[in-house]
């Protein structure tokens, strides 16, 4: 176990900036997700933390220890990669064992970790093959376990299920999860996948165009995003926006209509000015006729999902996807009543696109 | 070629049209083989020859009394100038020559194109072009400085001046073919490699030669065929008692005390054909498979 402290990472490459000075406090044990979409920085920032990539400012604090300038090897951390990297020529045995045989351990340790390693992760009949002769789950696993077989206090994941089917991505989720629990290991996960961060983070950090933009409980994330572009990239289906202005009085005014956000818990002192509403798909309540801020909307079509379904309705010039029970959407036609449960939407300014 | 990329179409036509193609190509195969082996089978056939037979005028004939007695000549007796030893104390030498030059421009190469591979910037690329330049500049346009460089230093017409010489101008194309595998090989392999601590020289010992063995094979007969069937390096720079086999063998041909001897001529030539053909027929399999892992990845 280990606590990572990030302060003010940036790095360019050729003109291009990657990363603007991020900065992260991670705690030992925890298990991370950085998660975005691609071109947004997160790999970079996964290769400079493990030392494989320097930054140009900045510093990378481990256990109290400035680790910038050192070698992978001496920040005391392992890595699984997305193409899994096993050794082509050397059996399972030797990819679990080299790195130790190079740091000079005793012999006798290296088999007892060795057999620790394949006993956790079930590959003891595999360890005299090759990595050619190995399925892709299996490679996987080899790649995990060389990468815990030292025992490292923190283990660094770039996006190592993304080569999987989805059966065995699923699986493989869960059995991470539960190394995570067993080894108390700090663990950072580099994902595009926002199911594998809700699922497995204790924290998942948002990143977008090389800055963090939310740090916090995977929960949090969904329900209080910090900023549009959170709250856009996070949950499917999307998010549903509303464009329009704050009157300073506790209405939100789109076109003719107000709605009260009077139920809305503001950050700040609120204020008046262009603002965006977003409203998740479970919080858009159907309203009969005489409700206040009953918004009318008209069915364009339902997407049946199995456990519930998805209405698309046209409202107030744009489409909206409240969730609805099987029955219901089945029942459904013509013209409806919606309303926005403002107690779990989100308001944001237009100006800095931050949460109001 | 053009025979077995119609045959599809040919299936879809006609029936029987297959078959066809197939004698074509096998044809066509046939003539070519022909082709190349007719000057062997010539020369094989008259070093078997007595000198009598071949004065009768008749080089196309099979021999009457087939036997090796111009083999032996060649190997122990013909004369090289002033010397009546044969082929043989230049088989010696080449083997002396080419061996050692062989694994180091191989091994040398590898490292390099693996530094090459690993390193990018925009000077890498400088760097790789100038290495490419390197392969077009004629060894004629060089031959005046090498010799100049190496009698300053005391290299000029030694062993290890000659053996020098064959690295230094195998460099370039080494170099430049391991580059091109490299380049092939995923990244993530070396940064897994750096993340297990292994330095720079360890990686490539222990993780990436073991799978360079295809691109190893070809490489080196590559660099056998062209240092054993060296001439011109090896004339000038290996000083008279490193001459290889090459050289030796000119000097039989062109011996001008005596009469011509073609049978022995030609027996001393096949003689020092026979390793590079040795190495080839040792190696087929890895060295096609080596050209298709190269000419697959790029």
């Amino acid at each position: 176990m280990s606590s990572i402290s990030l302060r003010q990472i940036k790095k360019s490459f050729a003109g291009l900036t990657i990363l603007r000075s991020v900065d992260m406090e991670i705690e030992k044990g925890e298990f991370i997700v950085i998660l975005g979409p691609s071109g947004c920085g997160k790999s970079t920032l996964l290769n400079v933390i493990a030392g494989l990539d320097d930054c140009d400012d900045g510093q990378i604090v481990i256990d109290g220890r400035d680790v910038i300038g050192l070698e992978p090897s001496q920040r005391g951390l392992a890595m699984v990669f997305q193409s899994y990297a096993l050794f082509p020529a050397m059996t399972v045995r030797r990819n679990l064992s080299f790195g130790m045989e190079i740091a000079g351990t005793p012999k006798a340790e290296i088999v007892d970790k060795v057999a620790w390693v394949a006993k956790l992760l079930q590959i003891e009949p595999l360890l005299e093959r090759k990595p050619s002769q190995l399925s892709g789950g299996q490679r996987q696993r080899v790649a995990i376990g060389r990468a815990l077989v030292r025992s490292s206090s923190i283990c660094l994941f770039d996006e190592p299920l993304s080569n999987l089917d989805a059966k065995l991505r699923a699986e493989t989720r869960v059995e991470l999860k539960q190394l995570h629990e067993t080894l108390k290991s700090t663990m950072i996960y580099v994902t595009h996948d926002q199911i594998e961060a809700m699922t497995m983070a204790d924290r998942v950090a948002v990143m977008h165009k090389g800055k963090v933009e939310q740090f916090a409980h995977p929960q949090s994330i969904y329900e209080k995003p910090a900023s549009l572009f959170v709250a856009g990239f996070v949950g499917s289906p999307a998010m549903n926006f509303l464009d329009g202005r704050l009157d300073g009085a506790g209405r939100f005014i789109t076109g003719d209509i107000a709605i009260d956000v009077s139920a809305y818990a503001f950050e700040a002192k609120q204020g008046a000015g262009e603002a965006g509403l977003g409203v998740r798909c479970e919080d858009i309540p159907l309203a009969e006729g005489g409700v206040p801020g009953r918004l009318p909307a008209t069915l364009a079509f339902t997407e049946l999902l199995g456990a519930d379904a998805l209405g698309w309705f046209d409202c107030l010039g744009k489409r909206f996807s409240p969730r609805l029970g099987i029955e219901a959407a089945r029942a459904m036609k013509g013209e409806v009543g919606l309303t926005f449960d403002m107690g779990k939407a989100s308001l944001f300014s237009k100006d800095t696109e931050q949460r109001l | 070629m053009s025979i077995a990329v119609a045959t599809p179409i040919a299936i879809r036509k006609k029936p029987f049209a297959p078959q066809a193609a197939r004698i074509g190509l096998y044809v066509f195969l046939t003539v070519s083989a022909i082709f190349f082996l007719l000057p062997l089978l010539l020369v094989a056939m008259n070093s078997l020859k007595p000198l009598e037979e071949i004065r009768q005028g008749n080089l196309l004939a099979f021999p009457v009394n087939p036997n090796f007695d111009a083999w032996v000549t060649a190997w122990k007796t013909a004369c090289t100038g002033l010397d009546c030893n044969g082929v043989r104390p230049g088989v010696w030498n080449s083997i002396r020559i080419t061996i050692p030059a062989v694994v180091i421009s191989t091994l040398a190469g590898a490292l390099n194109g693996y530094a090459l591979a690993q390193w990018k910037s925009r000077h890498a690329n400088l760097l790789m072009l100038l290495v490419t330049v390197g392969l077009f500049i004629p060894y004629q346009a060089m031959l005046y400085p090498t010799v100049k460089i190496l009698s300053n230093v005391g290299l000029f017409r030694t062993y290890a001046g000659i053996v020098f010489v064959h690295v230094i101008y195998g460099l370039p194309y080494t170099t430049l073919l391991f580059r091109n595998f490299y380049v092939g090989v995923p990244d993530e392999i070396s940064r897994a490699a750096r993340m297990e601590g292994a330095s720079f020289l360890r990686t490539f010992w222990s993780i990436i030669l073991p799978i360079s063995t295809n691109i190893l094979v070809v490489v080196a007969i590559l660099q056998f065929t062209g240092i054993w069937n060296d001439y011109l390096l090896g004339l000038i720079f290996a000083g008279n008692d490193n001459l290889p086999m090459t050289v030796q063998l000119t000097n039989i041909v062109n011996n001008a005390r005596g009469a011509a001897n073609p049978n022995v001529n030609m027996a001393a030539a096949l003689i020092t054909a026979i390793p590079t053909l040795v190495v080839y027929f040792l190696s087929g399999r890895y060295f096609v498979r080596g050209i298709a892992a190269g000419a697959v990845k790029g």
